[in-house]
């Protein structure tokens, strides 16, 4: 990865650090993304928010 | 309570554990076994609870670890490491311009906590992961419903770490772009 990331990129490390620490170049470059784009702004919203809806199956589904 | 108390709590819990092991497992008859087992060794181990909620709890972990067994029985077969090597980020490709820019930006979902109240929220939340292909799926389940780790699922599925990574991202973009479709951005649903 050279340069700005694309939206695809950025939608895996958006995905990656719900799953591992993002190393501190990948941080900075996702940052700079995500300050340009609404997209993947939302996106990122939208993983955070999946996770949320999973945790709380069993609390809303009885 | 009585042994009789804890029975009955337990048959109260299995209609939901039951929809939980078929999401889970995908299959009725798995489920099934998933759940008589988890709720057999309840009662045999039950040490004595005081409240229904702690029951719940505890029959739930056990639970949990019947299903992450029977993932991991699945993954030995040698079914499970032959399948879609050749599609393996077809959905995601599709989601995306040959630049890497979105080919559809994702929209605003706006206060989305506020679904998790509405019960037709989580029949399509349902559709929308039954619709996961297999192999992310698995994954997908395993990282957030088992609550398990990266490191952890390779290990359980003997896969590559980045490659779990992958199916991971995989499973989450589907997802994202089935409740997009059908729940957030369908103006019937809002």
């Amino acid at each position: 990865m050279k340069k700005m990331l694309t939206c695809k990129q950025s939608a895996e490390l958006v995905s990656q650090a719900l799953d591992r620490r993002l190393g501190i170049g990948e941080r900075l470059k996702l940052r700079l993304h995500l300050v340009f784009c609404a997209g993947c702004r939302n996106a990122r919203q939208h993983l955070g928010f999946i996770r949320e809806a999973c945790a709380s199956w069993m609390e809303h589904n009885d | 309570m009585t042994e009789v108390d804890l029975q009955q709590s337990l048959a109260a819990l299995r209609p939901q554990f039951l929809r939980f092991a078929r999401l889970q497992l995908r299959s009725d008859a798995a489920a099934e076994d998933a759940v008589q087992d988890a709720l057999l060794a309840a009662i045999e181990g039950a040490p004595g609870f005081g409240a229904a909620a702690s029951v719940k709890t505890w029959a739930f972990s056990i639970l949990r670890n019947k299903i992450v067994d029977e993932i991991r029985r699945r993954s030995r077969e040698p079914s499970f490491s032959l399948p879609d090597q050749e599609d393996i980020g077809a959905d995601v490709d599709a989601l995306f311009a040959p630049d890497g820019h979105w080919a559809e930006m994702p929209a605003s979902w706006g206060d989305p906590e506020q679904c998790l109240e509405q019960k037709r929220f989580w029949e399509i939340f349902e559709v929308c992961l039954t619709g996961v292909p297999v192999k992310p799926g698995r994954v997908f389940m395993m990282r957030e419903f088992l609550g398990l780790g990266t490191e952890e699922i390779c290990k359980e599925l003997t896969i590559s770490t980045s490659n779990c990574w992958v199916l991971l991202h995989r499973a989450r973009l589907v997802l994202r772009e089935c409740l997009a479709l059908r729940w957030f951005n369908d103006p019937e649903m809002k």
